[in-house]
Parts: structure tokens; C-alpha cells; sequence
């Protein structure tokens, strides 16, 4: 896979078939980017689980915090690492001893390790590198226009009317263009670095 | 779903645009209310905390602005866009998350005069130092970098006399400044020129121009090109420090390459307030729709009428980069294959008062201080536009006292050089 720039086809049949989703380094903060990640995902009727040694006996948004990924005790669809890249590599490893196997992990904008991905993608994972999948359904299902991002996609179609916890049509027609060069270029030298 | 790249044309009707929801609706709604009603508590909350997406007051946004900012965002091969009042909010907006009291942007000498005299008045009081350089020597924008320098802006097709600035080269200054490069693409509109294929970090156009098209609606627009990376060395702390606004988020962390268009909404718009009205959203976007139709034939106009004017003995030169013989000819080939645009300026042979002569003769050409309208427009750019500017001034920006500057309009163009003909008679 070529982490630089995803076909919008690659992200668009993640995020249609995955149920499940262990987000590693979740917050209770509700400033934190991965407080608003998690709440807009578990909206959008995703199966979250915080996963956070330090908030073990705490829920967030009424899910209960587990210690690491092993502590989930049932199969994962995904894994949305919301770590630095230094901190990915374990992450993925940890991952790599569930069984069954994880289908998706997926590292959060600003975060990139390419050996942890290859060791991943050497298993049947499915990686992407990143990226938001709050701002990607977004994008793909054009909600994220409402505050003039271009979504990259067009549609002639009549959507229904959006409801809480409603899943989003992500079958709209691509435009193409999937890089994100500053934010690449910027996680690359940061994983370069350390 | 492929992920098929669509044309110019396809992107100019359809992009951001999608029936509506409720009703179906084809054409996009005109939602011409100031606030939107909140589900719950919890909905309030995430919206205003930023972490939902939706509306809440259209001086923040607006679902029939936002229908304009993606396809402008589209258009300009931009990650997000945000629409304001008018090429002059764009401006104060853009600047704002860029500059604090005391920094120093540097601008293309050759600029609209109005956005001089901003630059020059307004800006001082801010803080914000312009420091001019000259567009046809690159080496000057380099001389002018400073420790304190946080920008610098230029003009695509640049007022008044349509000259074509190589945004490239300045554009290799601005990174190894590491400053972005911010592109006024008003002339142009992204038909010609799309500035982020040559590097621009950040455009900004005055909508009311060619992109709306039809001289009735102002707006202006800021696209983010998501090139720019803000966090670098502490120099742009609105994008890359936590936001007392906003409880401690950090702009770029939480929002990618799409961060500075949401600072110019979130901190720029809704605190200084230039909000775009919905109606004049949506005569922007019905005219967006004909851009490349319109735009494609005001370029031709003007391409007949500066060969005209070349070509009459009242006439003692023809700045337009479309004619052969100009010094931006080259230019021109390379950043607007398709055209030169339709704004450009001559002299007259009998100087200040021939001018004034010519103005008034015109059946068919208008005489008003605007560009890019559907009719030809005419003005004097010495006693309107850049009147306040001093001789020296005047000329160094292209517009001495013997100039007369024409936007050409989708009229038929023997009509257009019959109406310049009887006047110049």
C-alpha cells in the first residue's frame, strides 16, 4: 500500500465494513482530538471500546475503559491508534497476538511508523496511516461540508435527512486527490527523526 | 465509485452541491436564517466545542455558504474554504491568523488599489508592516525576508494593467523563507490559473468579481491549499497553540491540512464578523456555474479588442500579456494557456485629458470602479481606483495618469470595438 495518498475506494470499504473499532489512547478529555473521534464515531454507530491504563475503572460516553487491547476479551474489527508515532510500533505488536487478527489499524493524523505498518500489512492487516476516521467519514459521506472542507466527492443523489446514531451513505463519486502534504510530509520527518 | 478525476466544467456545477435533504430541492436552498436549532444540550455542546459538524449561527457558517466554499475549495484543488463579505474581509481574516502586533509581510507592489491602501492604512494600525516588492524582480521579495516576516501576497493576473506574476518563483522564495505564499486569484479565477499548482499556500479572491461574474453580489473567499505546515518553530502560534477560545484545542493537531481554513472560520470570522449573506451565496454559486463558459469568452473579447487598440492611432501602447508583443507574453503562455483574462489597461496618445474624453464618449462600455462583470466596464484608474496613491506610486503600480483600464465583458466583441471606435474618433 502506498501510505503517501489513499485511493478514496481503500478508506471508503474500511469504513463500510468494519464494526468495531479499540481506540488505543482514548481520552475523557473532551478537548482532546480522540475524545471527539471516539463520540463521533460511537454517533455514527460504531462499536467503541477506550482502551486507557489510566482510566481503567472509568467509562467513556457509558463504554468502559480496558487496560490494553488484550483486556477487550472479544473480536476486533479495527484498531484507531491515537498515540505519537514513537509509541505505534507496541501497539501493532500487542495487536498482532489477538486472535482473531484485527482486519484494520489505523493510525491517527500526525501518526506514522512504516516498519510497524509493514509488519502489519505482512499479516493480512489492512493499515492505514495518518488519517482521522472521523474527518475521512466525514469527508466521504460529505457531512464534513457543512464547514467548507472539500469533501473531494459529488452526488446527484438525495440523502436522508441525518439522525443521531444513523449510519452515512460513503458511496458518493470520488474526485480524486487523496494526499495530505503538509500533514504527510510533516508525520514522515517527525518518524524519520525519532 | 471510482476515483475518477472530473473536469473544470462537471466540478463548476456540481461540486459541494447535493439535493437537499429535506425537501429535495435541486437547486441549492437559500438558508436565509441567523441560527440553527440544537437537538439537545449535548448537540450544543459538541458544536460549539467543535466537535461535531454542523451549524449553529451563519456568522460562523451557513449551509448555503457552505455549499459555495467546497466548490470553490474544489475548483482551486484547495482541502477547505471559507467565505466572507468581500475580498477585502478575506484579506483581514487570512492576515489575522498569520501576523501579531509587529510582523511583517511582504506584497507585490502590483496589487489592486484598494488592497494597497489596506495594506498601507488599515494594517498599520493592526501591527501588521507591509513591505513592498517589486513582482518582475524576484530577487527583490527575497531582499525584503526578515526574522520577522510571516507572509507574502501577490496577484495571479495582477491589477490594473493585467500583468502575470510567476508565482513559482516567488513561491520558492516564500518556502525558503518558511512563510506561506498567499495568491489574490481574483483575475484569473481558477479557469486560468489554479496558483496551488505552482505553490500557493493559501488563495483568496474577491468573489464579487468573475467568479459571481454578474456585478450584483459581493463576497469574498480564502482557500486553504493544506500545504502549509503550521507547527513548525512556534511562528504561527493561532494554529499550533492551544486556543484559550476553545477550551486548549490546537488547530492543526486536531484538524490536519485543513487547520487554517477552520482558524480562519473559528478565530477569523466569528470574531470579527464579516459573514457572507446566504442570498449573495447563492448568486455567487449560480454564476460559478458559467464560469468556464463565461470566462473562456471574456477572454477572447479581450483578446479583440487589445489587437484593436494596438492597432489605432490614438493609441500609444497596450498592456495585455495575451497580445504577443508584451512583455508578460511569456508568462502568460505558461501560467494562462487559456487565455489572458479580460482586465488590462492602455494610454492614450493624448494623455489625461483623452482619457477623461474617451470615458465619456462610451455608449456600451460602463464607467464604474469594478471588474469581471458580464458587461464591459471602463475606468481611470489615476482619479478612481488608485487616486490615493501619489504620482510615483501610481505609475510604479500601473496606473499613471495618461492609462485607462477596460474590463471586457461576454458582449459581442464587434460591438465592443464599434463603441471604442466612435469614441476614440
Amino acid at each position: 500500500m502506498n501510505h503517501d495518498a489513499y485511493p478514496d475506494n481503500y478508506i471508503r470499504s474500511i469504513l463500510n465494513s468494519v464494526k468495531s473499532i479499540a481506540m488505543v489512547g482514548a481520552s475523557p478529555v473532551n478537548v482532546r482530538p480522540s475524545y471527539f473521534a471516539f463520540k463521533y464515531l460511537a454517533q455514527r454507530g460504531y462499536d467503541m471500546i477506550p482502551v486507557n491504563p489510566g482510566h481503567v475503572g472509568k467509562e467513556l460516553l457509558g463504554k468502559p475503559f480496558v487496560a490494553s487491547l488484550r483486556d477487550i476479551g472479544r473480536p476486533i474489527d479495527m484498531i484507531d491508534i491515537f498515540r505519537n508515532s514513537s509509541h505505534i510500533m507496541p501497539v501493532v505488536e500487542e495487536g498482532l497476538t489477538l486472535d482473531p487478527l484485527p482486519k484494520v489499524i489505523w493510525m491517527q493524523l500526525g501518526a506514522r511508523d512504516d516498519a510497524a505498518a509493514e509488519k502489519a500489512e505482512a499479516a493480512g492487516i489492512k493499515v492505514v496511516m495518518n488519517r482521522c476516521p472521523k474527518i475521512e467519514y466525514g469527508r466521504l459521506s460529505s457531512e464534513i461540508s457543512w464547514m467548507g472542507v472539500n469533501s473531494r466527492t459529488l452526488s446527484s443523489k438525495r440523502p436522508p435527512a441525518p439522525t443521531q446514531g444513523m449510519r452515512l451513505s460513503l458511496n458518493r463519486m470520488s474526485v480524486g486527490g487523496g494526499d495530505t502534504a503538509a500533514s504527510d510530509r510533516a508525520a514522515k520527518n517527525k518518524s524519520e527523526q525519532s | 465509485m471510482s476515483d475518477r478525476l472530473p473536469g473544470f466544467s462537471t466540478l463548476a456545477v456540481h461540486a459541494g452541491a447535493q439535493p437537499d435533504p429535506t425537501t429535495g430541492a435541486r437547486a441549492t436552498p437559500i438558508y436565509q436564517t441567523t441560527s440553527f436549532v440544537f437537538n439537545d444540550a449535548d448537540h450544543a455542546a459538541s458544536l460549539f466545542g467543535l466537535q461535531a459538524f454542523g451549524n449553529i449561527y451563519t456568522r460562523i457558517g451557513n449551509p448555503t455558504n457552505a455549499v459555495l466554499e467546497e466548490r470553490v475549495a474544489a475548483l482551486e484543488g484547495g482541502t477547505a474554504a471559507l467565505a466572507v463579505a468581500s475580498g477585502h474581509a478575506a484579506q483581514v481574516v487570512v492576515l489575522q491568523q498569520l501576523l501579531q502586533p509587529g510582523d511583517e509581510f511582504i506584497a507585490a507592489r502590483k496589487l489592486y488599489g484598494g488592497s494597497i491602501n489596506q495594506f498601507t492604512h488599515a494594517f498599520k494600525s493592526f501591527g501588521w508592516n507591509v513591505v513592498w516588492a517589486d513582482p518582475d524582480d524576484i530577487a527583490s521579495f527575497e531582499r525584503a525576508v526578515t526574522p520577522r516576516t510571516k507572509a507574502i501576497f501577490i496577484e495571479s493576473i495582477a491589477n490594473p494593467a493585467g500583468s502575470i506574476t510567476d508565482i513559482e518563483a516567488i513561491s520558492s522564495v516564500a518556502r525558503k523563507a518558511g512563510v506561506p505564499l498567499i495568491v489574490d486569484n481574483t483575475l484569473a479565477s481558477p479557469y486560468l490559473i489554479r496558483p496551488i499548482d505552482h505553490g500557493a499556500d493559501i488563495v483568496v479572491h474577491s468573489l464579487t468579481k468573475f467568479l459571481g461574474g454578474h456585478g450584483n453580489s459581493l463576497g469574498g473567499i480564502i482557500v486553504d491549499a493544506g500545504t502549509f505546515d503550521w507547527s513548525t518553530g512556534g511562528k504561527y502560534p493561532m494554529l499550533s497553540e492551544p486556543r484559550p477560545e476553545y477550551h486548549g484545542i490546537r488547530l492543526q493537531e486536531t484538524f490536519g491540512n485543513f487547520a487554517f481554513a477552520i482558524a480562519c472560520r473559528v478565530l477569523g470570522l466569528r470574531d470579527l464578523g464579516p459573514a457572507l449573506s446566504p442570498f449573495n451565496a447563492f448568486m455567487i454559486l449560480t454564476g460559478i456555474e458559467t464560469l468556464p463558459l463565461r470566462m473562456q469568452k471574456h477572454c477572447d473579447n479581450a483578446k479583440a479588442v487589445a489587437e484593436f487598440l494596438a492597432g489605432h492611432p490614438a493609441v500609444a501602447s497596450v498592456n495585455y500579456a495575451g497580445l504577443a508583443s508584451d512583455k508578460y507574453n511569456q508568462l502568460a503562455r505558461k501560467y494562462a494557456p487559456k487565455g489572458a483574462g479580460a482586465v488590462f489597461t492602455f494610454s492614450l496618445k493624448g494623455g489625461y485629458d483623452a482619457g477623461v474624453s474617451l470615458v465619456s464618449k462610451l455608449q456600451l462600455f460602463s464607467h464604474l470602479a469594478n471588474v469581471g462583470d458580464t458587461r464591459s466596464l471602463v475606468i481611470h484608474p489615476a482619479s478612481t481606483t488608485h487616486s490615493q496613491l501619489d504620482d510615483a506610486a501610481k505609475t510604479k503600480s500601473g496606473a499613471g495618469p495618461d492609462v485607462v483600464r477596460l474590463s471586457i465583458g461576454i458582449e459581442d466583441k464587434e460591438d465592443l470595438i464599434a463603441d471604442l471606435e466612435q469614441a476614440l474618433a
